[in-house]
């Protein structure tokens, strides 16, 4: 019984992590094929591997849509020479990229990706594991990734490196401030419980109503928390306009100057990771997870199908926002560091303050 | 010895120890940005003193791109050293192609035709198109908005086409000789010319839209590392920069030069010197160089594309070479020994898409000069940096350099 639960589990993880992991991975080329896009060029079209290739049709197009990229792109990483500067601390080194990387994939252990509703009626979770204080934990263990940074930046013993970890560091503390009081009125609306499996049951349905009805997604319910979440989510996931731990055109390459090969490519995926994590999470939370609009949470189909469904709309949800987030990257210019910082606390954080304040005064008037 | 000789004498242990002591128990820091940075567009250095992230004094090295011009061009023919003009400001080669034949036409005391005039005034404002276009783009990418580069690079793409068409090379022109050009324009290059102007105008209005009225890019621009007037008139600067900082100069204007007198247009003047200023003066000149280009199209004038009375300055054609004697004689004179030109000496100015770009010509008679002197506009801001970068964040610095457009090969000769 024991043995046989744990192997469910690792089964999960595995799972989890390798459909995770291709989604981060082909996000990268979905970047440069938006990026190709936005600039009017063809993007990656020219890598393809012998026998997928060589099929009529499918294979063109696979190649010109630059799927074989990635394959190749990662074989890259595994063969080049792996340096380790003299000049550096070379324990934190080699961790620092382990520690930047874990953590988005151990924030989603407590992530469900949909829903199963057996014979019985009673939903079940399709997640690793489904904590009753998930939100609490995601948010914790995601942030420790920032420790990768500012390690890195720490131990190449370089000043680019350390310019960026000071920054990754500075923002990251302020940013979190805004996560928090941002998703508080969601806790709030769905009676204090921290559970996302919940947050997303809570959001079947429809609010208002007639032809003004909109799906009752936390997003319309409360556009100011979900606007500040994302916001906050550029930040916390080191996305252009606010990528200064990396904003390669003053601090060359950030955190990262003094790594190559595969450490290099820990912190490339990480970020991904960490991209496709907040695009989940926002899905999740603000966007109704696995709901469709107007369809009742009840009217879902059941079963094996189900689940493949409810999977599937979170997936569409997440690719649709992480195609947004690169969208944003290729159009806007990128902000200072200080004015990062000042709109972090002069803007975002009092706003998510008032928007806290007015959300608690209409729960006690609609409960009291 | 100074601070900065002490840090830069390598060879003394003692003297380094102490820079190094004094960096790590001091109260400022020392960045070093450059050669080899992405910033620094080419292969400038700054020696930047930080207090925390804020520059409080910033020492431009040059010389990484030194060339010798000036030497080069003592032991060459005067039509042997214009493709090294091309390699002054490289963004814009043929605007310094231009130049140079000017400076030493003035030395020769010879006119070109109009028509020559005119196809040179169109090559002037493609280079600037061109400059201008990197220029802006450029700074968009160290604001952090890559796809303007892109956009705008598209479009140098089809001028750099232009150039092909009109000359056979891309990027390294070689098309103005001394008393003429190197060849006439194609058939339907004009057309050509028009419908790249189009483009040109669409795209620079895009990226107008995409980044003059962002909130960011404002955010980043607007106060960062003013010119003041003064600074800019003692400094020496001109062009774009100049205007950018109030002062009405252009050279175009001021002392005409190709028949510019006769085209219509403005001079973008800005009043606060700041970066943001240097976008939209640029901007601005891209949108006035495309209404030069069309007003010489429309007017381009028939006839000669050379001096013909300049027979011992400009090759005769191909044709007469090979069936009269005299011109057979001319063509291996020019050749071998180069343009016959008087004892004397001339100096020549000119508006070059990033500024006042000068050449001083001494001559002691025969096709040599005995002495060549190049002005370049990106040194005189260049050696600005000092004055307007100390206050600014480490991360105003590629906007800085971006916004003030300079080009090595131009500074360092």
């Amino acid at each position: 019984m024991d043995w046989m639960y744990l192997l469910i589990v690792l089964v999960k993880a595995v799972v989890v992590v390798a459909l995770v992991m291709a989604v981060a991975g082909y996000a990268v080329v979905g970047e440069r094929k938006i990026a190709s896009w936005v600039q009017e060029r063809p993007g990656p079209n020219r890598t393809t591997v012998p026998i997928l290739g060589s099929i009529p049709v499918v294979g063109w197009w696979l190649r010109r849509m630059g799927f074989f990229q990635l394959w190749a792109d990662g074989a890259k990483f595994f063969f080049k020479e792996e340096p380790t500067p003299a000049h550096v601390n070379k324990l934190y080194f080699l961790v620092a990229p382990v520690v930047a990387f874990v953590p988005a994939m151990a924030a989603l252990s407590a992530v469900p990706f949909g829903q199963y509703v057996g014979s019985d009626g009673v939903a079940v979770p399709l997640a690793i594991t489904n904590f009753d204080v998930g939100m609490l934990f995601v948010m914790a263990v995601s942030g420790i990734s920032v420790f990768g940074i500012i390690m890195a930046g720490w131990a190449s013993n370089s000043k680019y490196p350390y310019f960026s970890s000071i920054r990754a560091s500075a923002q990251l503390i302020s940013y979190e401030l805004t996560i928090g009081l941002a998703l508080l009125p969601v806790f709030m609306w769905t009676g204090g419980t921290l559970d996302l499996f919940s947050i997303v049951r809570e959001q079947g349905g429809v609010v208002g109503g007639g032809v003004f009805g909109l799906p009752k997604w936390f997003i319309c319910i409360m556009p100011v928390s979900a606007l500040l979440y994302l916001v906050a989510l550029f930040a916390e996931s080191n996305r252009l306009p606010f990528d200064m731990a990396e904003s390669e055109t003053d601090l060359v390459g950030g955190f990262h100057t003094e790594y190559g090969a595969f450490k290099f490519g820990l912190f490339f995926v990480g970020e991904y990771a960490h991209m496709t994590l907040a695009a989940i999470l926002f899905s999740v939370i603000f966007l109704g997870g696995w709901s469709i609009p107007f369809v009742s949470m009840d009217a879902m189909p059941v079963g094996l199908l189900g689940a493949v469904v409810s999977v599937g709309v979170v997936f569409v949800k997440t690719v649709i926002l992480m195609s947004f987030i690169m969208l944003v990257r290729w159009t806007l210019p990128r902000f200072r560091y200080d004015q990062v910082m000042d709109l972090g606390w002069k803007i975002l954080l009092p706003l998510a303050v008032v928007n806290l304040a007015v959300y608690a005064v209409i729960l006690a008037l609609v409960e009291g | 010895m100074s601070k900065t000789e002490e840090v830069f004498s390598f060879g003394d242990a003692a003297a380094r120890n102490a820079a190094l002591e004094e960096e790590i128990h001091g109260d400022t820091m020392v960045l070093n940005v450059g050669p080899s940075h992405p910033a620094t567009h080419g292969v400038l250095r700054l020696r930047l003193e930080l207090d925390g992230e804020t520059i409080v004094k910033c020492d431009p090295v040059i010389g990484y791109l030194h060339r010798g011009e000036e030497k080069v061009a003592e032991n060459f023919t005067y039509n042997q050293f214009i493709p090294y003009t091309d390699r002054l400001d490289y963004i814009g080669p043929i605007h310094n192609n231009v130049t140079y034949a000017l400076a030493v036409e003035r030395l020769a005391g010879i006119d070109v035709p109009e028509r020559c005039q005119a196809i040179r005034v169109i090559c002037c404002e493609l280079a600037r198109l061109l400059s201008h276009f990197i220029g802006l783009g450029c700074y968009g990418m160290d604001a952090g908005a890559l796809t303007v580069f892109m956009y705008m690079f598209t479009d140098r793409e089809k001028i750099y086409s232009l150039m092909e068409e009109l000359c056979g090379a891309r990027f390294t022109t070689n098309y103005t000789r001394i008393g003429g050009l190197q060849r006439d324009i194609p058939d339907g290059w004009l057309d050509h010319v028009l419908k790249v102007c189009d483009d040109v105008e669409k795209t620079n209005e895009l990226c107008d839209k995409l980044l003059t009225r962002n909130r960011i890019f404002y955010d980043r621009c607007v106060g960062v590392a003013p010119l003041s007037k003064e600074d800019a008139i003692s400094y020496g600067v001109s062009g774009p920069n100049a205007r950018a900082s109030g002062i009405a100069m252009d050279l175009r204007k001021d002392k005409p030069y190709l028949g510019y007198e006769n085209y219509e247009f403005n001079v973008p003047v800005g009043t606060n010197g700041d970066s943001y200023d240097r976008w939209l003066v640029r901007v601005e000149e891209v949108r006035q160089s495309v209404r030069i280009i069309r007003q010489a199209v429309t007017k381009m004038p028939g006839g000669l594309w050379y001096n013909d009375k300049a027979t011992k300055i400009f090759r005769p054609r191909k044709d007469k070479v090979l069936s009269s004697m005299e011109e057979l004689i001319q063509n291996f004179m020019i050749t071998t020994e180069g343009p016959e030109l008087p004892v004397g000496e001339a100096f020549f100015e000119a508006e070059n898409p990033k500024g006042r770009q000068a050449f001083f010509v001494v001559s002691k008679g025969g096709g040599v000069p005995w002495r060549l002197r190049i002005h370049g506009p990106s040194f005189s801001i260049i050696s600005a940096l000092p004055k307007i970068l100390p206050g600014c964040l480490v991360q105003d610095v590629p906007v800085v350099l971006g916004s003030i457009d300079f080009v090595m090969g131009d500074c360092d000769r």
